[in-house]
């Protein structure tokens, strides 16, 4: 069973890691055909997550990264050496077959390939071609080189995460490579949706630090209106709220190990109901201006009831009146044991060809009528080359196995 | 650069939104896409107008740059869903729209008799996106949240912090488990929408913010997903598993920056000996010689043979510590474009206001100008997520003041 919801598309896709394989990701799951393009000789590992943890068991190689499969869900996937003219060959034939072509290499490489934009345009007149890459293919930092931690470093959203005075904490995470996917899924969309109404391709250049920097507006803003820089004493304090202003607003200490809540009064009646619970009784915390003067000692007192509270107890309590209030979530708390995740059925279990059964990320949006559906695993190195050489492109098996022998696929 | 003259992908498509925190920023691409998107608020405004920062810190309706930043591109409207005549026009206006964009708590809009399930039937091709912290339905469905607690409790809070686990683990800023939410709701619009051109069949879009939160932390779930390992946070790098080693230096001018990995190929010493040797520094770094060992190298270090191998552990050490002290002697971009230029991946932590002075970012046409004409002034917003020549995704024009659109709503009775 597939989702109807994109299965008139195909998409050649030389997408890898997250930044780009999250792209088509997504478009996977709505039934889009996405064939994945490998290369034989290095074992597909220019996507290095083939080969990394984790790891399901003691098994490693190129079939066995975690993170791989995650991110390559329903999508085929087919092996082509493109340093042979016979690999290039085949690789314009499946182009011809294609909406788009998709790719997250550095800058330049698909065209040191042989297949630029212009080459592309040759094979097939209306093609959408999307490159994602950390600093786009235009500008001067076009050739440098990118991964999560530092896309997000230039673009501003590493230092908008932290204490004052202390060295930013930033993202523990690749929060960009996951944006970086999504942001290039919506330009492929929106590529595609042009095209459909115009007939018309397009290159849409994508740049994961253009994409990130969207994402910070109301600080920019303040800065190129009011002259007020987020670099400025006192700031950042991201578990605190600036737009809008909130008091109390953050991270408190939670009774456990490593365990905390989250809290905020969103208004004067959130406060008031906050500060009956907890026994606060503090007249400098009477309006919203009092508390933002005396924050420190406000959280002070906050913290003074949390501390001695088990963090969901805390929010369970806060939730009862009205308050808006969450325990950190662990992994294992939001994955094994809450009961929305659950009930969305954000973990599902997909079948791959050598891990076996697995759970991923699931999607965080159901359509009433062509809902995502996640149940293949990702491809093995080369799974699909039958059905797409062979059938896509009308190869006979003794035409494959002689591609095979000759290094090509 | 692209053509501004030239329509965006959504052109002719028509979105109402129902303005909302959560969804503003959702509203705001599909705009910048070249939708025609009606925000529509209370008569008295969308609480969000009263969201810092304002425009010379003074307060007022149309002096909210939250509001400015996340409506720009906007067409509003005012209609009050609390009368028969308001939620009349509602009708009217959804009745003429492709998209609707919403996120109201769950109940609400069925209470009033507007929700998708009564106005399907008259609309077989309407989408409509609804945008909620726990989804529609759910067990938490009906739980009190703000951008702080989906990210604490959708997981991206846990993964954020410092070494020292004294410290509270961090949100990032700029209401990204909001944002987060809306690029999903975009995508979902998207892909509606490109059914639709198949089917000719609107339909029910229920996003969640917890959900979108809970599928966007990297290593943090499929790592416990896979493994059932649970990761722990770090300053300024990935929570991991097992400690991983620090990438932070501050440079001559007080701007950190993340350092990389360290180097490991013979290429990659060789690079950072000329670098050290360029700046004059070689004479002050006493590890100097280990450098030079490893210009000799014949395979890449590996990250397993540190400690075990005394003279690859001191190549290692004097790798990061020398790329280090570079840093430290030189102002951050400077260090940012010498490493990068030597093809090291480095990067500069930019506040966000610093990157749109970049210059790759200007050459890119990042930073756009926006008129105020009420104002008389024009001011510098960020730009768009992509450059897509024959589309292109632009900041159209300022955010609707109050009630500026309600010719619209005139014009459908």
């Amino acid at each position: 069973m597939k989702s109807e919801a994109l299965s008139h598309i195909r998409i050649c896709d030389f997408t890898g890691q997250l930044a780009g394989a999250g792209a088509t990701r997504w478009m996977a799951a709505f039934g889009a055909e996405i064939i994945r393009v490998e290369d034989p000789a290095r074992l597909g590992k220019w996507d290095v997550l083939r080969g990394t943890s984790p790891f399901v068991d003691e098994r490693r190689g190129h079939e066995f990264g975690g993170c791989f499969n995650n991110h390559n869900v329903e999508k085929l996937g087919i092996t082509l050496n493109l340093r042979t003219d016979k690999g290039k060959e085949l690789l314009a034939e499946l182009i011809a077959e294609c909406d788009a072509v998709t790719e997250n290499f550095a800058a330049g490489v698909l065209e040191r390939l042989g297949f630029g934009y212009e080459r592309l345009r040759e094979i097939k007149p209306d093609i959408l071609y999307v490159s994602n890459c950390g600093f786009g293919h235009a500008g001067p930092y076009r050739k440098y080189k990118t991964w999560g931690p530092i896309v997000q470093a230039c673009c501003g959203l590493t230092f908008t995460s932290g204490l004052p005075d202390m060295p930013s904490a930033g993202w523990g995470y690749s929060y960009m490579d996951h944006h970086g996917g999504n942001f290039m899924a919506m330009a492929i969309m929106a590529g595609l949706i042009h095209r459909s109404r115009t007939g018309e391709g397009q290159w849409i250049d994508m740049s994961c630090t253009d994409a990130g920097a969207t994402m910070l507006g109301p600080a920019v803003l303040d800065y190129t209106v009011n002259g007020r820089p987020l670099r400025r004493d006192g700031m950042p304090y991201s578990n605190r709220s600036q737009f809008p202003a909130m008091a109390p607003h953050g991270i408190y200490e939670a009774d456990g190990h490593d365990a905390w809540l989250a809290l905020a009064a969103r208004d004067e009646r959130d406060w008031q109901a906050i500060a009956e619970l907890m026994g606060i009784d503090d007249r400098r915390f009477a309006d919203l201006a009092g508390r933002l003067a005396h924050e420190d000692d406000l959280d002070d007192a906050v913290r003074a009831w949390t501390s001695k509270r088990d963090r969901f107890d805390a929010a369970a309590e806060l939730q009862a009146i009205g308050v808006p209030a969450a325990g950190v979530a662990k992994p294992v708390d939001r994955v094994d044991n809450d009961a929305n995740t659950e009930a969305w059925g954000l973990w599902p279990t997909v079948t791959h060809g050598e891990m076996g059964r697995v759970r991923v990320d699931g999607i965080p949006a159901h359509f009433s009528d062509t809902d995502w559906v996640l149940e293949r695993g990702g491809p093995l190195l080369g799974q699909h080359n039958r059905q797409i050489i062979g059938g896509l492109l009308g190869y006979s098996d003794a035409e494959l196995t002689d591609l095979a022998a000759e290094g090509v696929i | 650069m692209a053509d501004h003259n030239l329509p965006g992908a959504l052109a002719g498509i028509r979105v109402v939104e129902l303005a909302g925190e959560a969804s503003a920023y959702a509203g705001l691409m599909l705009a910048g896409m070249g939708a025609e998107v009606i925000v529509a608020e209370p008569p008295e405004g969308h609480h969000s107008r009263g969201f810092e920062p304002f425009l010379d810190d003074e307060p007022g309706p149309e002096r909210s740059l939250w509001w400015w930043h996340y409506n720009a591109s906007k067409v509003g409207v005012t209609l009050d869903l609390g009368d028969d005549d308001g939620r009349e026009q509602f009708r009217s206006l959804v009745g003429t729209a492709d998209v609707v964009l919403e996120s109201e708590r769950p109940g609400r809009l069925a209470d009033l008799g507007i929700d998708h399930d009564t106005l399907r039937a008259d609309h077989p091709e309407l989408i409509w996106v609804s945008l909620t912290p726990f989804g529609r339905s759910g067990p938490r469905a009906q739980e009190e949240s703000i951008d702080l607690t989906v990210l604490a409790a959708g997981g991206p809070v846990w993964s954020c912090g410092y070494d020292d686990h004294a410290i509270p683990p961090q949100r990032g800023g700029g209401n990204q488990g909001y944002q987060t939410g809306s690029i999903f709701a975009v995508l979902s619009a998207q892909t509606a929408l490109l059914a639709r051109d198949r089917t000719g069949q609107g339909q029910f879009v229920d996003v969640s913010l917890h959900a979108a939160a809970n599928v966007t932390t990297e290593f943090a779930s499929v790592q416990w997903l896979v493994a059932g390992d649970e990761v722990q946070r770090q300053t300024g790098r990935h929570a991991a598993v097992e400690p991983t080693t620090f990438t932070r230096a501050l440079s001559a001018d007080g701007i950190d920056v993340n350092t990389g990995f360290p180097p490991r190929s013979a290429r990659d010493f060789a690079v950072v000996v000329e670098w050290m040797e360029s700046l004059g520094l070689k004479d002050q770094f006493e590890e100097f010689f280990f450098l030079e060992m490893g210009t000799q190298l014949e395979e890449d270090l590996h990250l397993s043979q540190i400690g075990q191998d005394p003279e690859v552990t001191a190549m290692f050490g004097a790798a990061r510590e020398a790329v280090r002290f570079i840093a430290q002697n030189i102002t951050a971009h400077e260090f940012f474009i010498g490493a990068q230029e030597r093809g090291l991946a480095v990067g500069i932590i930019y506040s966000p206001e610093e990157v749109l002075a970049d210059p790759h970012f200007q050459e890119r046409g990042f930073p756009v100008e926006v008129e105020h004409e009420d104002l008389g002034r024009s001011f510098t917003y960020v730009g768009a997520p992509y450059i897509a020549p024959k589309s292109p995704y632009q900041v159209r024009h300022r955010a609707p003041h109050l009630g500026e659109h309600n010719s619209i709503l005139e014009a459908l009775t």
